[in-house]
């Protein structure tokens, strides 16, 4: 792997930018692995690495249906934070945001990562009472949390409508400062780059379209490209996790709905912050490259498409520009938009399989992008010991009949409901 | 955007409907906790056809049982639940 530092863009720059070298290889897939990861988004990317850099597990295969970070990890708004209010997911997510902290130095890929902060506006004094309790429970977890008054956020975000008859009158909010956006392609460039430079096999266009099975256990993987055998198997393919576990005769507790964005022409800075709402559903950040990045609710009923309904563009376009109404002058650039696993409490399910030697990642929900560093690791930690992280422990299968759901939003059984 | 045909309203915006679940996730009232908890968290979550309950929320407010793909959004049926003099 050639490093990449100050220097080396400075003489790919005199030398016309035409020696630079593949990121990683493209290798036909071996008969066995130690283990294979289903799945080339970010998740399975990072687990591959881990899996090799902190478990010394070389034999790493990725299989990726089509190209390394073209589901979701494509497809999301880019946003990290470690803000949430179950205990659970807060240890989870902000194993995660540190692990985000160094990865751009760790990896030698610039992953933008931008702490540029997370606010959540309060609309109410039920809100603010809302971002109260959350500040104190996230500073109790010893994560940062700061509540803000009303003319805090409007000194943070000159933008903002605080006029008397604002739509979304500003009461307040709770910031994040660590919270921030990073470069959702480059995450997965960097995994595979630095995956690929321990010698896992990242393997692109290779549709897993069964398991080979032995006595019960899954031995390996039959593919497009041919049988891989494989001591371990993890599935890592949110968005399609029901149809990949299906495929070994499992159903899981996930519906599979589609989450739509959409992004503006580029303009310049206008927003140097995340913004989110406590009661509205629309949040809002500025690209590195000056498009303003909006991201609403689900579409609220199953679906692969990957095409989202017109009525949640309007919905969550009216938000944004009731919150910031110098939006009403751009134009939208594309919209699109991901299908995500919806578990039944909105919470990820990482943990064994009541397979044999297969292994889940998935149920992301809404929430995937962020948790990318903390989830690969955990993922690796699973896949290469066979045992959970005690920080993944929480998150099994199993937690759906024990009725042990981590809840955060409060919505019982029904995706549709968060 | 679907265009859903409502036995009782006829043709409809998606926007007046609400889905519930799929028929299959439906619980008894006499299920037993081991059969709810296989009802309710074992998926099919399949990608083609798919047999499901919604509502014609901000219209008649009938449930309804749809027949749609989740990958086209198709709808090849809309009939009113439960079935008329079945009971069931």
């Amino acid at each position: 792997m050639k490093r990449f530092s100050a220097l080396a863009l400075l003489r790919a720059g005199l030398e016309g930018q035409k020696r630079w070298p593949r990121h990683w290889r493209d290798p036909d897939p071996r008969s066995h692995y130690d283990v294979i990861v289903i799945g080339g988004g970010g998740h399975g990317l990072a687990t591959a690495y881990y899996l090799a850099k902190t478990h010394g597990v070389r034999s790493v295969a990725v299989l990726e249906r089509a190209w390394i970070g073209g589901g979701n990890t494509g497809r999301n708004t880019t946003i990290v934070r470690s803000n949430y209010r179950q205990p659970q997911l807060q240890r989870l997510l902000e194993y995660s945001l540190k692990t985000w902290e160094t990865l751009s130095d760790e990896l030698n890929y610039n992953l933008m990562f931008s702490q540029r902060g997370a606010v959540f506006l309060g609309h109410s004094d039920a809100d603010m009472g809302k971002l109260a309790e959350r500040g104190d429970a996230l500073r109790c977890a010893g994560i940062d949390a700061e509540l803000m008054s009303r003319e805090a956020v409007a000194r943070l975000i000159p933008v903002l409508d605080m006029s008397p008859d604002a739509r979304f009158p500003v009461f307040g909010g709770l910031i994040q400062k660590r919270g921030g956006t990073a470069r959702h392609d480059a995450v997965a460039w960097g995994y595979a780059r630095a995956a690929d430079a321990l010698g896992v096999d990242v393997i692109q266009n290779c549709e897993v379209t069964g398991f080979l099975m032995t006595g019960g256990r899954v031995t390996g993987v039959k593919t497009t490209r041919g049988e891989i055998g494989a001591g371990r198997v993890g599935i890592c393919v949110a968005g399609s996790s029901g149809l990949v576990a299906g495929l070994a005769g499992l159903k899981l507790p996930i519906e599979s709905h589609l989450l739509q964005a959409f992004v503006s022409e580029p303009i310049k800075p206008m927003l140097d912050t995340v913004v989110m709402s406590q009661s509205i559903h629309a949040y809002i950040s500025q690209s590195d490259k000056g498009e303003m990045v909006v991201g609403g609710d689900p579409d609220h009923y199953p679906t692969y498409s990957q095409r989202g309904s017109p009525l949640r563009i309007e919905e969550v376009a009216s938000q944004a520009i009731g919150l910031i109404p110098a939006m009403s002058r751009l134009r939208m650039l594309r919209c699109w938009a991901g299908t995500t696993d919806m578990s039944f409490d909105g919470s990820p399910i990482i943990g064994p399989t009541p397979v044999e030697g297969l292994y889940l990642n998935g149920g992301w929900c809404y929430g995937g992008f962020k948790a990318t560093p903390g989830s690969g690791r955990l993922y690796a930690h699973l896949l290469a010991t066979g045992n959970s992280h005690e920080i993944a422990v929480p998150f099994s299968l199993n937690r759906f009949e024990r009725g042990a759901t981590i809840d955060e939003a409060g919505a019982g059984p029904a995706p549709q409901a968060r | 955007m679907m265009l859903i045909a409502c036995p009782h309203c006829g043709p409809r915006a998606h926007v007046e409907f609400a889905y519930e679940r799929t028929m299959d996730a439906i619980l008894p009232l006499d299920t037993t906790p081991e059969d709810a908890a296989r009802i309710l968290y074992q998926r099919e979550n399949p990608r083609g056809f798919s047999d499901e309950l919604w509502r014609h929320t901000h219209g008649c407010r009938a449930w309804l049982r749809l027949t749609r793909h989740t990958g086209t959004h198709e709808i090849t049926a809309v009939v009113p639940w439960p079935a008329v003099g079945t009971g069931a």
